[in-house]
């Protein structure tokens, strides 16, 4: 499994675009990924459940990815992350 | 065969299936079903129907708007085939044995109700992208059909009549022309026929029968006739028609990039009605020089609530900038008389033709109005606004509009946010009181546009949707044709300038008229805009002037 933190600069945080982004990005990968804030964690694949999180500029999440293709899928989001958000 | 007379409003010749339009269901049952795991894949091919359909939105909106614009509709695939979304709907259906409908109906209020409880606003908007998805995958399973029309093929179509709301939804490029059992020659479905450029015939009564769909029709909007399954020799003789509808089309293609001058040197600028942003590439493909008349009331039309100004804004920018460096005078909010729309909560009126509409809703509820206008400045950024007011009576009531504009204006400045500092500001001449007092009116204003629809139903005190007074609705009335004569002449001696954007524009047979009193610009539908040039350049106003004039005040 691999694991990184990512602290949100975007203004409006994870909205509905970038999610919907993010989810676009997450199903390229077999890996499992699930994005923890605080006590929640959640599935990336899930749109709804990752905008109900409520995750705004300032919080810092955990990303972890597991899977066959872990790796690439970690610097893929990653990257993606730091692009989007 | 079987022949149907009815009532043609909009000319040409068309040939297609018949079908009846299909008006959507708006109340969901609750059932229990006995075979769940069928209601689940009734649930499943609707989701995936949904899902194209959003997929074919995000294509088009693609190709018109770019990648940005798609991602909305993409937004909205990715929440139909939303895993906890679909294990809701699913866990409802399965263990509550709740039809597919009524599951869908509820998830979608639950999601709505955890994205309207975020403390951030704009999250709590999503609510709205839930229950948009939900609505669409509703609409698939109780067969309601988008648009009204679900055919492969173009059809004619068939209705009792079709409510403004309904032809601004109307997929437009399924339809070869209208037959309606009721209406009359100034409803909607007319004047959206004549802005399509397809062939209309209304009051059919029931003579038009559901057992017909299906079948062949041909209608002919010169004479009126409907027939259902025409014999050889009268589908050749309509199949000739169209072919000769053809070549005079082919003809008038050659006057586009002319101007529209008389013989004499006189020139007039002829724009065109639209009602919605769709009908700009008639304009264009017409060779209008602008538009003269922008209904804007389909944008109030086509929403359950009152439209947001950013809302407003992109629309109203879409048609500025695909309009180039053309004029387009968009008119403010025209509802009341005979459009109305439920979230205004009007109360209903003895008299509404009479009563409160148009700009008296704008000034009575400013801040509807303030909402457009700011939509309406921000646009001006993006093409050549020029804004008209409906339906003025007096001139307090210009000055307390164009007082809102200030304030929008300055709003704007303080904002820091772009609009055109020189939005010319006209108003429509439309009430017998406003052509009285042109003189006056000509001094507030940039120019008159005179409505004549409204201008002759009021002088003449005749109701234009009355199917039974045809005969004293006439817009050829010397009363209307002098109140015209007078809007001219004051405007000129103001120095402003007078068009006229009623359908009586588009009167070939009073073309020579209106050049003789002097009108600049004429507003036509789209379709209109290329016989109306040819009958100017064919025009010698030198020479038929003063017989003119003469007959109109002697």
């Amino acid at each position: 499994m691999k694991t990184f933190e990512y602290t949100i600069k975007d203004p409006v945080g994870i909205h509905a675009r970038p999610a919907g982004l993010l989810v676009k990005e997450v199903k390229k990968f077999a890996s499992a990924i699930t994005i923890t804030k605080g006590e929640k964690a959640v599935n990336a694949l899930k749109l709804m459940a990752l905008m109900g999180m409520g995750i705004k500029q300032g919080d810092t999440i955990k990303v972890s990815v597991e899977g066959a293709d872990e790796e690439a899928a970690a610097a893929a989001i990653e990257a993606f992350f730091n692009a989007n958000l | 065969m079987i022949s149907i007379q009815g009532k043609g409003v909009s000319t040409g010749v068309a040939m297609g299936p018949l079908y009846f339009y299909q008006r959507a269901k708006t109340s969901i049952t609750r059932e229990t079903v006995a075979d769940t795991a069928k209601e689940w894949q009734r649930f499943k091919a609707a989701q995936a129907k949904a899902i194209d359909e959003l997929g074919e939105l995000a294509e088009k909106a693609r190709a018109e708007a770019g990648d940005e614009a798609a991602l909305l509709f993409e937004t909205h695939q990715m929440m139909a085939e939303d895993l906890d979304y679909e294990e809701s709907i699913q866990g409802l259906i399965q263990d509550e044995a709740l039809n597919a409908e009524a599951a869908v109906a509820d998830t979608a209020e639950q999601f709505a109700t955890m994205f309207a409880g975020m403390d951030d606003p704009y999250m709590q908007a999503r609510a709205a992208d839930v229950k948009d998805v939900s609505t669409r995958i509703i609409g698939i399973l109780s067969g309601a059909v988008q648009g009204g029309i679900d055919s492969a093929v173009p059809v004619i179509l068939a209705a009792d009549d079709l409510a403004p709301s309904e032809t601004v939804q109307l997929d437009k490029a399924k339809i070869l022309g209208f037959v309606t059992e009721g209406g009359s020659g100034s409803s909607h479905t007319a004047i959206l026929a004549r802005t399509m450029g397809i062939p209309a015939i209304i009051g059919v009564g029931n003579q038009i029968k559901k057992e017909y769909a299906g079948r062949e029709v041909i209608i002919d909007g010169t004479k009126g006739v409907v027939i259902v399954d025409a014999d050889a020799a009268t589908k050749n003789m309509m199949i000739a028609k169209m072919e000769e509808q053809r070549k005079t089309r082919e003809m008038l293609e050659a006057l586009k990039g002319k101007p529209n001058v008389t013989k004499d040197g006189h020139s007039i600028r002829i724009y065109c009605n639209i009602g919605s942003p769709d009908d700009v590439s008639s304009v264009l493909g017409n060779d209008a020089g602008g538009i003269g008349l922008f209904r804007s009331e389909f944008l109030y039309l086509n929403c359950d609530d009152y439209p947001t100004e950013d809302y407003q804004f992109e629309a109203y920018k879409k048609v500025l900038s695909d309009m180039g460096d053309r004029e387009v005078i968009i008119r403010t909010l025209d509802i009341g008389a005979d459009k109305q729309i439920g979230y205004f909560n009007l109360p209903k009126e003895e008299n509404p033709a009479m009563g409160n509409r148009a700009l008296r809703v704008c000034l009575n509820r400013p801040e509807i109005f303030l909402t457009q206008l700011r939509a309406l400045y921000r646009a001006s950024a993006f093409g050549k606004l020029l804004i008209m007011f409906p339906m003025v009576t007096s001139v307090w009531e210009v000055k307390e509009a164009k007082k809102l504009c200030e304030r929008v204006k300055k709003e704007l400045t303080a904002e820091g946010k772009a609009f055109s500092d020189d939005v010319k500001i006209g108003i429509m001449i439309e009430t017998p009181a406003a052509a009285v007092i042109s003189d006056r009116l000509a001094k507030e204003v940039d120019f008159f546009s005179c409505g004549t629809n409204d201008l002759t139903q009021y002088t003449l005190a005749c109701d234009r949707q009355n199917a039974d007074l045809g005969r004293f609705y006439d817009p050829h009335h010397p009363s209307v044709l002098r109140l015209l004569k007078l809007v001219c002449d004051n405007a000129h001696k103001n120095g402003i300038w007078a068009g006229i954007c009623g359908e009586l524009g588009a009167d070939l047979s009073l073309t020579e008229t209106f050049l003789s009193i002097g009108v600049d610009e004429l507003s036509v539908s789209p379709r209109a805009v290329l016989p109306l040039r040819q009958k100017v350049r064919e025009t010698n106003v030198a020479v038929v002037r003063d017989k003119i004039i003469e007959d109109l005040i002697g």
